[in-house]
């Protein structure tokens, strides 16, 4: 396995001051670059120029798909593959399938929700280069990293680091790649 | 033109509209860390092996016991009998469906109305409800009588070619409350994720590591993360409050649709989500009491979160004194000479008036003394009052289930119910499993969500100087 590093990673102690170090990187025109935080800084969504996250697609469809699914299998159960009548009642009706197929849209929507949540985030993953620096750990705590990746186009270690260094980057770093 | 231009000035609003602020203002991110999760990391103290003894013997011996014998011997060691065929396995059920209520409304509905405070109290309220929701589920799984014919509930293709009958509300329920168990574990994991990573960076030994690091799942904290996550909580809050409303409903529908007196309502949907929700606030006050002060987190479950609750309790209970009131004009004023008879009987029958009383002076008239705010802010009368609505919402589910069936269309058919002491040690049983649990959660996971108390802090803020916004050109 090649040692390519990983990126460049610069420490930041106030949101105030990775959010600002953000917008400057964006603005020095790199690609491949994240901000690291203890919680999800507010603003950071603009100025990385993230869309309306996919999330809600991954709920919708697996909603959806369960609503359908539950009205199908009521409808196979009940009417098709072994009808039964009971006090009159039609063998299938929408209304009275509605309440299990509407439970288990909501239960389809969440488990659609969390896989959408888990699968854009590529998690669950076992390692991340980052978690190699001693200092990382102090970013559930209250400290803000700003990584740009050497995979990035713009990437040359002596120039993006001058640009860290600009910004206010603590402890500006090489990571190796596993 | 400059006298014109007058400077703007920023009223500040009177005290009592001013907004509590989620957390004290000048505690810095590594303070709040270090809080949260000390109780985590610390030794464990007494009170904590006090009480999780006896709670796990109740768990690991008194309910296997009580179920063992149950399902080795049959149904008839309960006390349930002709005509009352539902006793306590189906009040403790619906109770505890809903103790779980309120943790979802806390969590969820305050979440997405936008109220900061519920940031605080938000994981504890939920950590209730996954746990009681398992208590609930035991009951419908034992009760049917022949346990091992409790996969017929679940539609799958079998050789006899038979399928769960789906115009019944007892399926919708098999249906709901597996759907609220998974829902709101899903929502309760997701929100711990962050946190999980937090122990995980902190944690000292190889054992917590390899724990907190596992189901933690590789989370960085990365800005693309957390534009994710915050979209699923959203999407997931939204969905948890879905099931406010649609679990407890369904219950009530269980009873509405037969023809029983006493059950045969339409009102008993609402009445169920209302008391379910008022009931469970009870229980959220019962634990976070002595909790906020055992765990040293009075500064952030502070006494203005103690009295948001307990006025929300009062809203409750005034909804409950409102149904209350509903069910007995509408059995006078259908005519229904049934109806009159139990809800006559229900306050001053010879058996079981009791549990009509409890319901209007515990339910609806206790908690008016929340009302007054110095009762608000004593503690130990909160607690106390909180321990009588749960068990006083129990006395209702007593009433509403044993109180309607003793005396139905036959008078030959009448007759009284006692529980048995498998009765009592399934739900002490329970009780036990249930704090076993919490107990476990608070020792092992921050029972705060300190991602989310950090992010509602100024520190938090990089609009706001602590959050160092100074020299950030607008």
């Amino acid at each position: 396995m090649s040692q390519r590093p990983y990126g460049l990673v610069a420490e930041f102690d106030s949101p105030a001051a990775v959010l600002r170090a953000a917008e400057e990187v964006r603005q020095a025109g790199y690609r491949r670059w994240d901000v690291f935080s203890p919680f999800p800084v507010h603003g950071l969504d603009k100025v990385m120029g993230f869309q309306n996250s996919r999330v809600g697609w991954f709920s919708f469809v697996f909603g959806a798909g369960a609503f359908i699914g539950t009205m199908l299998m009521i409808w196979y159960c009940n009417d098709f593959d072994y009808p039964i009548l009971i006090g009159g009642k039609p063998m299938f009706s929408p209304p009275m399938s509605v309440v299990p197929s509407y439970i288990l849209l909501v239960l389809g929507a969440a488990v659609g929700a969390f896989i959408g949540m888990v699968a854009l985030n590529r998690l669950p993953r076992h390692h991340h280069p980052l978690f190699d620096r001693k200092r990382f750990a102090l970013v559930s705590r209250d400290k803000f990293f700003l990584a740009i990746g050497a995979n990035d186009p713009k990437f040359s270690e002596a120039e993006t680091r001058r640009l860290l260094e600009s910004l206010g980057g603590a402890h500006v770093e090489l990571v190796e790649d596993e | 033109m400059a006298e014109s231009a007058t400077q703007l000035e920023s009223l500040a609003p009177p005290t009592e509209l001013r907004r509590m602020a989620p957390v004290p203002a000048d505690r810095s991110l590594g303070w709040l860390t270090d809080k949260l999760t000390a109780f985590n990391e610390g030794r464990t103290p007494l009170w904590w092996w006090v009480l999780f003894l006896p709670a796990a013997f109740c768990a690991a011996v008194v309910l296997p016991g009580a179920l063992v014998y149950k399902i080795s011997t049959g149904v008839g060691v309960w006390g349930n009998n002709m005509p009352v065929m539902w006793g306590w396995d189906i009040i403790n059920f619906v109770w505890w469906v809903g103790v779980a209520h309120a943790g979802t409304l806390i969590s969820a509905m305050l979440f997405l109305t936008r109220q900061h405070w519920r940031t605080a109290i938000g994981r504890a309220a939920e950590a209730m409800t996954v746990f009681s929701v398992m208590m609930a589920g035991l009951y419908p799984a034992i009760h049917v009588g022949r346990e091992w014919f409790d996969w017929y509930m679940i539609p799958i293709p079998t050789s006899n070619g038979l399928w769960p009958q789906f115009r019944s509300p007892l399926m919708w329920d098999v249906f709901a409350v597996n759907t609220y168990l998974i829902v709101s574990t899903l929502f309760w994991y997701m929100g711990l994720i962050p946190d999980l990573a937090l122990m995980r960076d902190r944690a000292k030994t190889r054992v917590r590591k390899f724990l907190y690091g596992l189901f933690a799942l590789g989370w960085t904290g990365s800005a693309r993360q957390w534009h994710n996550y915050e979209k699923a909580y959203l999407v997931l809050s939204g969905l948890a409050t879905l099931l406010v409303f649609t679990v407890s409903s369904i219950v009530g529908m269980d009873f509405a649709t037969a023809q029983l007196a006493g059950w045969h309502e339409t009102i008993f949907p609402f009445y169920f989500v209302a008391g379910a929700v008022f009931c469970g606030f009870g229980m959220v006050l019962v634990l976070l009491i002595p909790l906020r002060k055992w765990c040293h987190l009075e500064d952030i479950i502070t006494l203005a979160h103690i009295d948001k609750i307990c006025k929300l309790t009062l809203m409750m209970g005034c909804v409950m004194g409102y149904i209350y009131a509903v069910e007995f004009f509408i059995a006078w004023y259908s005519g229904n000479p049934y109806d009159a008879w139990v809800f006559g009987h229900r306050m001053f029958g010879h058996q079981y008036w009791y549990g009509g009383w409890m319901m209007i002076v515990v339910n609806a008239s206790l908690p008016q003394l929340f009302w007054i705010k110095k009762v608000r802010q004593n503690l130990k009368l909160i607690f106390v009052i909180a321990v009588l609505i749960n068990i006083g919402m129990w006395f209702e589910r007593f009433t509403i289930i044993v109180g309607s069936l003793y005396q139905d269309f036959l008078p030959a058919n009448w007759g009284v119910y006692y529980p048995t002491w498998v009765d009592v040690a399934s739900y002490v049983g329970t009780l036990g499993a249930f704090f076993m649990l919490y107990l476990l959660f608070v020792r092992f996971l921050p029972m705060v969500p300190v991602s989310e108390v950090k992010a509602i802090t100024p520190c938090a803020d990089p609009h706001h100087a602590l959050g160092g916004a100074k020299g950030w050109r607008a």
